[in-house]
């Protein structure tokens, strides 16, 4: 099963290491993994989606709490939250088939970001199952590069 | 007031109280070592990095306070790291500071850089590198108070030659430093410490089983009143050996692989295990799936991460043993204790205890149970510390000798380092002068941090080496001989051909201008003891013991606590 946890970090170098590090030697498996600044410069927001059962979770959290560097972890398992990620797509796209692929880039809301005489480029945010649909319907007209950010999320309401 | 650097570092050191450093000078600490000339703070030179790495850990196992070792960047670094690898796996409190290249050169494959503090990442509690001279004294504030608090560790500390130049402004008044990420939890769940209570009071067939944390947090005492309190047998692991008196009516012994047929019967049949300062290693817990299928168990640790990591626990409490050792008895004050409820328990145990003790062949031959037995006899094991190697001698020496007070056995447990108990030893006599301290040794393991008898000699630090010497990696022999058809793969350390020993650690050991003795007969083991004890220096016995000896009883790796071989 897929967790997703978000852990307030120091914001200094060596604390990503420290944190990988973690996963792959402990043999947890990380699904993605983000890192960004958030409202106290010197903190940064990893969000971690992490793949497994709830014991190894329950490790996962623990271990993550155990270091230093960690100031806070936030296992979104019993919260409502928000998350998004953001999706890159280079598609082909000939002068045939790139009105439809306007158009369903269109029905999900995603923005035409460039464009060449033989592709085009996406940008979609949302959720992880909205970013699958989507590049499960461009499939059939050719994908030649895509990138995925990694999930973000926030927990709704009260800070 | 302006200082170096290098000042600094011994200024933080004094202030953090520390006497004594272990090291090696390099070309990235000359610097920090120029003032170490000039300073306090005694400096043992090693012959080896790892040497250095494991004294600092002796001294902080027998001592409770923090070990420091010091070494240069690079290969300075890189040999130190199995000695940190040791502390962090059986949570030792140890600074390693080591030499870096200069902060310009960092990551420019210099001339003996290493990234330090990348190799050490996943074996210390936490590590820094020191890119700026202001942050020297709050880092080396910071490793102090990580190494020593929660559940202790190494901690490692890589600072660039230049900054050791700098000059910055030092505080000497500045006040304790916090971490804001680190509060470890030290009193235990209230309700917990209830509910854990009241499982105790019912129990029939309760056991405690106590680890290294009890020596950590210094709860003998309180373990040993909870004990008597309630009337329940009492099984340590390797690394809490000391924690309770070995010759306590209710101590069981040491369960696991190489424990008791009583201990690892009373986990298999008890109703209830109380964990406390216990990881449930695999060395103990055998096949996990079988392990102590009757029990309910209460977890007691100040790591969080070490409950219901192997065993699920079904009442977790997280805290420092001593303090809730005396919460759960501040809680079993005011209720009524049926100390009769576990006579029937206690008495099972006994028969076994009776019909399988601890036992080896008492023939002519020279057996390594018989040199460890003497030991014991001849010092009844009062103002000693006993440190190991790693394998049969280990192990024997666990079972042969008894232990009463913590801080009185020192091993590799987790790690399971070959070359400790030497180096160990000497960092124990730095500690504690007023012992005697002796490292009963393998003939493999010795030989690994053997060039530490320069260290002995030319400090003038005596300890004692009792060489169980089968010519054999013993353990690994135990394993081919047992479960590869006596495949004797790559273990003999003789001379195949001419069946000679080597080397001649008799010789080894007068070649140090130290003493060296052999001993080939039984009758010839005490009065070598006895010897050693006298001398004034550090003395080496090899014993030339049954080669093909075995550790017994024996859980084979993966099976059950109840699927024990009785191989005496």
């Amino acid at each position: 099963m897929k967790h997703t946890i978000s852990a307030l970090v120091e914001n200094r170098p060596g604390v990503l290491a420290k944190i990988s590090g973690l996963f792959s030697a402990r043999g947890f498996n990380i699904s993605s993994l983000t890192v960004g600044e958030t409202e106290v410069p010197d903190v940064s927001r990893m969000t971690i989606v992490v793949t497994g059962d709830d014991r190894t979770l329950e490790q996962v959290v623990k271990q993550l709490n155990k270091l230093p560097d960690v100031l806070k972890v936030i296992d979104f398992k019993n919260e409502e939250f928000i998350e998004r990620d953001l999706l890159l797509i280079k598609v082909s796209a000939t002068k045939e088939t790139r009105r439809e692929i306007f158009e369903v880039a269109n029905v999900f809301r995603a923005n035409v970001v460039d464009i060449s005489l033989d592709s085009c480029t996406l940008e979609l945010t949302g959720k992880e199952t909205k970013i699958q649909a989507f590049v499960k319907i461009l499939e059939p007209y050719g994908i030649k590069e895509m990138v995925r950010a990694g999930i973000v999320a926030l927990a709704r309401g009260k800070k | 007031m302006e200082l170096k650097g290098s000042e600094i570092i011994i200024k933080c050191l004094e202030k953090e109280g520390v006497d004594v450093i272990f090291g090696i000078p390099g070309g990235s600490v000359i610097p920090l070592f120029d003032k170490l000339y000039s300073s306090k703070v005694r400096v043992i030179l090693t012959r080896h990095e790892q040497g250095a790495a494991h004294m600092a850990d002796g001294y902080a196992r027998a001592s409770g306070k923090v070990g420091v070792c010091v070494a240069t960047s690079g290969p300075g670094a890189t040999n130190l790291t199995t000695g940190i690898a040791t502390a962090y796996m059986d949570s030792v409190p140890l600074v390693a500071i080591t030499g870096q290249v200069a902060t310009h050169l960092v990551g420019n494959d210099a001339f003996q850089e290493a990234d330090t503090t990348g190799i050490t990442r996943p074996i210390t509690k936490q590590n820094y590198l020191v890119t700026d001279v202001r942050e020297l004294q709050d880092t080396i504030a910071k490793a102090f108070l990580l190494a020593r608090t929660g559940r202790p560790g190494p901690v490692l500390i890589d600072i660039p030659v230049n900054i050791q130049n700098e000059t910055c402004k030092f505080d000497p008044h500045k006040k304790n430093i916090e971490i804001r990420g680190y509060k470890p939890t030290l009193k235990g769940h209230p309700k917990q410490i209830r509910n854990a209570c009241d499982l105790m009071l019912q129990a029939k067939k309760p056991i405690l089983y106590a680890g290294g944390g009890i020596i950590i947090s210094d709860a003998s005492k309180e373990l040993k009143k909870l004990a008597e309190k309630l009337n329940v047998p009492v099984t340590l692991t390797l690394m809490g050996i000391g924690a309770f008196p070995g010759d306590h009516k209710l101590f069981v012994g040491m369960p696991g692989m190489h424990g008791t047929q009583t201990a690892n019967y009373a986990i298999q049949n008890s109703d209830l295990i109380i964990a406390v300062g216990v990881r449930f290693d695999d060395r103990v817990t055998g096949r996990l799936d079988k392990f102590a299928p009757h029990a309910k168990i209460i977890h007691i640790d100040i790591d969080p991460t070490s409950i219901s990591k192997n065993v699920s626990a079904h009442i977790p409490i997280v805290g420092d043993c001593k303090v809730v050792l005396n919460q759960i008895l501040e809680c079993l004050k005011n209720k009524k204790i049926e100390a009769n409820k576990t006579k029937d328990w206690l008495k099972k145990l006994d028969e076994i205890r009776k019909q399988k003790p601890l036992t080896y062949r008492k023939d002519s031959l020279l057996r390594p149970q018989f040199v460890v037995e003497t030991l014991y006899n001849l010092t009844q094991g009062k103002n000693v510390i006993i440190t190991t190697e790693v394998g049969q001698n280990q192990m024997w020496a666990e079972q042969f000798f008894v232990y009463r007070e913590p801080r009185t056995f020192l091993t590799s447990g987790g790690l399971g380092t070959m070359g400790y108990g030497f180096p160990a030893a000497i960092g124990a006599k730095v500690a504690r002068p007023d012992r005697e301290v002796i490292d009963i040794a393998g003939d493999g393991s010795f030989q690994m941090n053997i060039q530490e008898l320069a260290t002995a000699k030319v400090n003038g630090i005596k300890v004692i080496v009792l060489i169980l010497n089968n010519r054999y990696l013993g353990m690994v022999r135990q394993w081919q001989e047992l479960f590869y058809g006596k495949r004797y793969s790559s273990v003999f350390l003789g001379d195949l051909k001419a069946r000679e020993y080597w080397p001649d650690f008799k010789k080894v050991a007068e070649s140090y201008g130290l003493i060296g003795l052999r001993v080939e007969k039984k009758k010839d083991v005490e009065p070598a003891i006895k010897e050693a004890l006298k001398a004034k220096e550090t003395c080496v016995i090899d014993f030339r013991i049954h080669e093909e000896e075995n550790v017994s009883p024996m859980v084979p790796g993966g099976a059950s606590l109840d699927q024990i071989l009785e191989l005496a």
